[in-house]
Formats: C-alpha cells, structure tokens, sequence
C-alpha cells in the first residue's frame, strides 16, 4: 500500500463533526467517524475546499518552517507569482524581494521569471505537436493534475508533458547558484514561497519524478514577518527580473495571456474545472488548443494560504502586469526538452469498489439497490458526503446501513410498534384481573 | 442499467451519459474503454434528444465489454451511411443555433466503437447498438 503524503491535515481538537468539508471535497475523500473528519488518503488531492470552508477553522496545511534553511549550506526563495500582489504598490517588488531576503535567504529566484521561459515552452510544444489529444491541459496546477489522475485518468494523456513554473524555478535557481557558488548541488537549498497546500504536496510527493525544490514556506506564515520588515528603510533593493509575462500567471487567465497563440480556454475553481473536464471527456471542447485550469477561484492568488484577500490582490496584479509590460528578454533554454515531464504521470484509480471488475461490477450493483431504499435526502449525518456515496461505502465496508439515522429512526418506530401490539396479546392463561382472583381466595404474599 | 431519455428535453441531456460514466468508475474499467464509452453514450443520447420524441439508453457492462444500445420512437433515418459522414446533418436550425447538431455524432461513435450496429426505419425509429472491448 502506497504511503500518501497530505500537507491537508485535520486539528482534531478543533473539528466538530459537522458535514462541511465532506459535502465540499470535490473527490468525496472525506468521512466523519467517531465524530471527527477523516481523511481517506488515495483520494485527497490537496486542493484546500476542506480548509476553505470548516468554520471551526480544524482543517490545516503543514508546511515547512524557516528553521529548514538551517540544513543546507546555501538558501534561494522561490516566491511564487501571486506573492507580489500580496503587497501594497508602495511595496514595490524589488523591496518586496528584499524583505523576503532578509528572512535568511540568501538569494532569490522569482517563479514569475521560469513562467516566462515555460510560457515560450508551452507555446512552442503547441506548434511543434499540433496531433496531441485536444485541448491540451496546462500542468501548472498539482491539484488540478491529482484531480486528473484519481477522477478522470483518461485525460492523464491530455496534461502538456511541460514541467510547472516552479519546477524549472527550481532547476534554474540551483543551477545558476552552482555556478556562482561552486556549491555541490545538494547543498542549495530551494524555497517555494507558497500560495497552496497543493505545492506543497507537489515538492514532497510529485506526481513523477522527483521535485527540484527542497521546501515550501507558507506565504500566510511569512507575511507578518514581511510586513515588519518593509516598515523599516530598505537598504538593500534586490532587482526583480520578471516581467508581467511571468507575474501574470498568478492570476485566473494569466497563464493564457502569456501563451497567447492558439484558442485557449481558462477555467478556475474546481467545481468549475471538474465540470468542464467532464465536457472534454465526453468528447467536447475539442477545438480548444489549450485549457488553463486552476483549482482556486480567481486563480493562484485565491489559494488557502495566502494573506490578502484575492480581489485585491487580483487588481494589484493587472496593476503590476501593466507596469513591468517591457522588460529586456532573459536568456532562458530554448530547447522543449529542457522543460519536459521526465516521466508520464501514472492514473490513481482511487474511485473503483474493488480492484476485480467481477467484484466492482457485483459491488455496483449492490450500490444502486442499496441506494434505491436510502431516504435520499444527502443529509450527511451518516458521515458520508450523500446517500448515494453511502451505499458505496456500504458495499466496500467502510460504512454499515445502521449509520443512516433516518433508516435507524424508522427500525426503532417499527420496534416500539411491535412492543406495543405485543403488550396488548393476552396469554389464554390471563384475562380476569390476577389480583382480584388471588386477594378473593388465598392469602396474601 | 436502463435510462429514459425524453426527446427536446435539453436541461436533462447528458444526464444518462453522467451516470453510465459513475458505474463504469466505480466498475474500475480500464480509462480508455470508459472514454469510449462514455463518447458513445453521450452523442447516442444526445441525438435521442436531437433528433426523437423519445427513447432509452442502455448500458450493459461486464469486466470484458460495455455494451451501449440506444433505442428511440421518431423519425428514424433513412440513409445510414449519409448520416455516418461528418459534417452531415438533419438537425433543424434552432437545434444548431444552441450549438448541438454539427454532424459529428454518429462519425464520433463509429470512431470510438470496437463494433456498431444501426438499425432503423422511417417514421418509426432507430436501434442504435455499439460494443467496446475492454483490454
């Protein structure tokens, strides 16, 4: 059985019970039992909907702390593009950048800048491949991709082979680093500055492969540290080199702007890119080259971990994009093999009743039967997500029929129906009034 | 598993579809057999609702093929191999003002379908029969 890491955790302490999370996952991953929320770990795909919407606030995202960047010899941060828009316009980036120094790192790569360099890749791969499976799904997004490899592995061939921005971030920082420092390359020692629990899992345990980045910081966890530091005078501005190319990739739409060639579609907000994953799948959309798909409403800077309010944010990036328009063009790798998946990403058929499609098919069954009888009403009191969910679970032996307690109401009314007909059956050997007949003729007990 | 599906009703169309796509997951079938399937029983249901006043769609699934028939009360058609060409189609202007009805649905299903049987008759209806073998 494969170990999952989840950066989405559940405070135990904190968590009531209530049918929240379980109604809002968009994989039905989450179950009550013993009146908590668990988890069910082939099905998590770290999209953060469960921490967004507990309103005892019991769901959680580990990440890494600053004390990690005591175990390498050399620190890069990595901010991701929606970290400038966490920002008042008098912050402007290069004091931003230098704030973020000043936490200990000892350099920085921003993420906006490999976004630029992945942009021309994805552009370039859609001319160079133009008989790929359409629309082409962009790979930026881990929840996006984990969602494709439980819910619809047969779009896994659909995902551009093409490496995330922060992935070739965290090539291109290590690389650069090595050349300046003459360091080994395992003892740089690369940050993401993150938006998302998502990321995080991605460095832990990516898709494929192995991640080139060494630790994710919550950006909700640094930015009090930032905003005192950006109190005080800066004394030494760090030059941003991204462009509104890259910087607009945190947005909802960004992504796109960037590629610009080519009919392309953007869609944020699971719910949404669930809906329309299931067009593509049904064999619809298929005269759109790309699809941007971003599991956070309004795009990255609407992620879980992320301190400002995402409307906010989202005005300060046009602001910024606008602003940082023309900028002399870096000189990234221009050849696509740079910015490949190493390997394929592998389907987790985590949705199946059993792993023998006789069993699944016999189990399948079962479900809708056991279905047909449930009430119906998706109240969730049983601790699955709705009543259909647990028939399923039902049939597997997560669940058992007593958890409905609509079904448990009715079994106990037919009971104390049947005790009452019972209390009123008279035994032939009664029918005077006992004590009457005992008090009449003998003696007293 | 047997669905109803009503002719023109558009609100509902694809709903069939959804739910053979559910079973065939929680069946575990192999992705590529499931699209197929699923493309099948789409455009199948969908023309129903293009195309008929009312019919059904049937999903008989096993681990070694799913079997899709979609039967339908209505006008039938009369040229089978015409309406199998791209592009070619019956569907009436509103239809193709809401964007269904491009032509593409029977040439979708011959693609995605390992066989294919189509029946039909004039003012009648159409038996529309598709098998994919799961590898």
């Amino acid at each position: 059985m494969q170990q999952y890491f989840h950066s989405v955790r559940l405070d135990e302490e904190k968590c009531r019970g209530c049918t929240n999370c379980i109604k809002h996952c968009p994989t039905e991953a989450i179950r009550v039992r013993k009146g908590r929320a668990c988890i069910i770990e082939e099905r998590c795909i770290d999209c953060g909907e469960c921490i967004r919407v507990c309103p005892n606030q019991a769901k959680l995202a580990i990440t890494d702390s600053l004390e990690k960047l005591k175990d390498f010899k050399y620190t890069i941060a990595l901010p991701a593009p929606s970290f400038y828009g966490q920002f008042k316009p008098e912050h402007t980036p290069a004091r931003v950048l230098s704030a973020l120094l000043a936490l200990g790192f000892d350099d920085v790569f921003e993420v906006a800048l490999a976004a630029e360099a992945v942009s021309w890749a994805i552009r370039h791969y859609l001319e160079v491949y133009p008989d790929r499976p359409r629309p082409l799904i962009s790979s930026a997004c881990p929840a996006v991709v984990r969602l494709i490899q439980v819910r619809f592995p047969s779009l896994l061939e659909h995902i551009i082979p093409i490496e995330s921005p922060m992935e070739i971030a965290g090539r291109m920082a290590r690389e650069q680093a090595c050349r300046k420092t003459g360091l080994e390359p395992g003892e740089i020692g690369t940050f993401f500055i993150t938006p998302c629990p998502a990321k995080v899992t991605e460095v832990k345990q990516p898709s494929e492969g192995r991640s080139s980045v060494d630790g994710a910081i919550s950006m909700a966890v640094v930015y009090g540290a930032l905003l005192k530091r950006l109190e005080m005078p800066v004394t030494n501005p760090v030059a941003p080199r991204a462009s509104g190319v890259g910087i607009g990739w945190g947005r909802a739409g960004g992504e796109n702007e960037a590629i610009k060639t080519g009919s392309l579609l953007a869609v944020d907000g699971i719910h949404s890119v669930i809906s329309v994953l299931d067009e593509i799948e049904r064999g619809g959309l298929a005269d759109i080259d790309y699809l941007e798909a971003q599991a956070c409403t309004g795009g990255c800077i609407g992620g879980p971990l992320v301190p400002q309010n995402p409307f906010v944010a989202r005005v300060r990036m046009g602001n910024l994009v606008k602003r940082h328009r023309s900028r002399e063009k870096w000189a990234y790798p221009r050849e696509l093999d740079y910015y490949r998946l190493k390997t394929p990403i592998p389907a987790r058929p985590a949705l199946t009743l059993a792993s023998d499609p006789r069993v699944a098919l016999a189990r399948l069954e079962e479900a809708e039967r056991i279905c047909a009888e449930l009430p119906g009403l998706d109240c969730g009191s049983c601790g699955s997500p709705s009543c259909r969910a647990l028939a399923e679970d039902i049939v597997q032996g997560y669940a058992r029929r007593s958890y409905c307690i609509f079904e448990l109401r009715e079994r106990l009314q037919q009971l104390a129906e049947e005790m009452v007909e019972l209390a009123q059956k008279q035994p032939p050997a009664m029918g005077r009034d006992w004590k009457q007949a005992r008090d009449g003729g003998g003696e007293a007990d | 598993m047997k669905f109803q599906v009503q002719g023109m009703d558009f609100s509902r169309a694809g709903q069939a579809a959804t739910k053979i796509k559910k079973a065939l997951q929680l069946a575990g079938m192999d992705p590529a057999t499931t699209r197929k399937a699923i493309i099948i029983a789409y455009e199948a249901e969908m023309n129903i609702v293009i195309h008929a006043c009312h019919g059904s769609l049937t999903a008989n699934i096993t681990p070694h093929k799913v079997e899709i028939i979609a039967e339908d009360e209505g006008p039938g058609i009369p040229d089978i191999p015409l309406a199998m060409q791209e592009g070619y189609s019956t569907a009436p202007p509103h239809i193709r003002e809401m964007g269904f009805g491009a032509g593409m649905g029977l040439p979708n299903i011959k693609k995605s379908a390992d066989e294919l049987d189509i029946r039909s008759e004039v003012n009648k209806g159409t038996r529309l029969w598709a098998v994919v073998f799961n590898n």
